[in-house]
């Protein structure tokens, strides 16, 4: 085991990690659920213009590989005279690819609350926009939480496949030492452990989170 | 008494439906319903299920919506031959204030935060006055002390009283009642009765869906017994109860006495 070089490495792939692998999950996330909203709704609208639309983009979303997406926006755009940083286009390609994924989870989440809660809302007089905001989606919430903690633990390493175009995070940092040292396996497993040790903070968050919203669990 | 001729409502009356109509695909529940409740008075509508008890009393809050007919409640007035609009809907919503069958109360707000988001959130009064007027509400019913837990920790009598104190803290001109204790365990009964009974005194104008024909008989003003989408019979808890003229309406009193005489 070469300890000073896990002691050298640790640092910069931890700061790689806070600088880089953390932020864009959590501003791809948040904007992904955004996305996802949207969608969900559109598909449940009734309106079958909107509705199929969240399909096809869903559908290409889920169709097609992340790191074919990331491609398409990194490399492929400045052909359209598009030219995007690799920070945006990370983030871009990351809550795109989350609001097609997260989308069909809200859907369910929103469809498994009884018609009767929507009738609740109707009869106390809330027009069906309030009614959704503060009757359906609260509820909705509650339902997604461990679908949606799947997708965010899956993003967190997905965002690995960023190092491909040039965001300096956890992975990069990674191969930046790896390669001039040739340890490749003790910094790759470096970063392994590290992903290991971010998930495993999310996961208890969602226990917690899931305890605090149980206390009215149906 | 079907009627396809919609005829004007008597003067003085909170409410008056005339020649409800209303078809789910090919299933026609309701056949031309009419329905006159006075202020201030009990109306228990019974019957068989499916007999379109429950369709009428959820079109009187605009849950359902008629394919034709006239409804008027208060100074609104529709007629179910238009289409109805967004706004009358809305109005229809306020009109009355509905208990469940199922309770239908909020899971995730407080028995307090299911008795104010209404009088709060869509009334817009304050939430101060709101607050003290729910907690008035509750203290009625026996539960200003649960006012803090979440619904799911109350039994199924206590859950149906929020339901009550919900629909009261709306301020409504009159109560629906939709089956309010079919889906209770039968000790549970009586605390929900009870409570309506005390409504019903105070001279709150009800409409109550209901199979406690015991309930019924001492409370209801008026009594309508529904068969197959229409009002076969209708008077007062003595008339339909001990000397019903209709023979369906004696089936129906015999079957849901039951072989022992219950």
């Amino acid at each position: 085991m070469d300890w000073e070089l896990i002691g050298s490495s640790i640092g910069p792939i931890v700061l790689g990690a806070i600088q880089g692998t953390i932020p864009l999950t959590a501003a791809s996330f948040a904007l992904g659920l955004t996305i996802a909203v949207l969608l969900a709704l559109a598909r449940i609208s009734g309106v079958a213009v909107l509705s199929a639309v969240a399909r096809a983009y869903i559908s290409i979303i889920r169709g097609t590989p992340l790191l074919v997406q990331l491609f398409v926006i990194f490399y492929g755009m400045p052909q359209l005279g598009i030219t995007l940083d690799p920070w945006p286009s990370a983030i871009i390609v990351l809550s795109m690819n989350v609001g097609g994924y997260a989308a069909e989870i809200i859907r369910a989440a929103i469809l498994s609350i009884p018609r009767g809660q929507w009738e609740a809302a109707a009869m106390i007089g809330m027009p069906r926009g309030q009614a959704l905001l503060r009757i359906v989606l609260p509820q909705a919430a509650r339902v997604s939480v461990p679908p949606l903690s799947n997708t965010l633990i899956s993003l967190v390493k997905d965002s690995s496949l960023c190092s491909l175009i040039l965001v300096t995070e956890l992975f990069r940092v990674a191969q930046r030492i790896a390669a001039p040292s040739g340890e490749f396996l003790l910094l790759y497993a470096i970063a392994g452990a590290i992903y290991w040790v971010i998930c495993l903070v999310l996961a208890f968050g969602q226990d917690r989170l899931e305890g605090r919203l149980d206390r009215y669990a149906v | 008494m079907p009627s396809d001729q919609p005829v004007p409502p008597a003067d003085g009356l909170l409410l008056s439906a005339r020649g409800l109509h209303k078809s789910f695909g090919d299933n026609h529940v309701l056949r031309g319903v009419d329905l006159d409740i006075a202020p201030g008075t009990v109306h228990a509508l019974i019957g068989p299920s499916g007999s379109g008890k429950t369709t009428v009393l959820r079109s009187l809050n605009g849950l359902e919506t008629p394919d034709a007919g006239t409804l008027r409640i208060g100074d609104l007035s529709l007629d179910f031959d238009r289409a109805i609009g967004r706004r009358e809907r809305a109005a229809l919503h306020r009109a009355s204030a509905m208990v469940f069958q199922q309770h239908q109360l909020f899971p995730h707000l407080t028995v307090l935060g299911n008795a104010t988001i209404g009088p709060i959130r869509v009334q817009g009064r304050s939430r101060d006055e709101a607050t003290e007027a729910a907690l008035a509400l509750l203290d009625r019913v026996g539960l200003r002390e649960k006012a803090d837990a979440y619904p799911s920790s109350l039994s199924g009598g206590q859950q149906q009283r929020v339901g009550i104190v919900r629909a009261l803290a709306l301020q409504p001109s009159m109560l629906l009642f939709d089956e309010p204790t079919s889906s209770l365990d039968p000790e549970l009964v009586g605390e929900v009765l009870a409570v309506m009974s005390e409504l019903a005194s105070e001279g709150w104008t009800m409409a109550v869906v209901t199979h406690e024909l015991g309930f019924a008989h001492e409370v209801a003003d008026r009594v309508s017994f529904f068969d197959g989408g229409v009002v076969v019979e209708q008077g007062s808890p003595e008339q339909v109860f001990e000397a019903p003229q209709h023979e369906r309406t004696q089936r129906f009193l015999q079957r849901m006495r039951g072989p022992f005489g219950g």
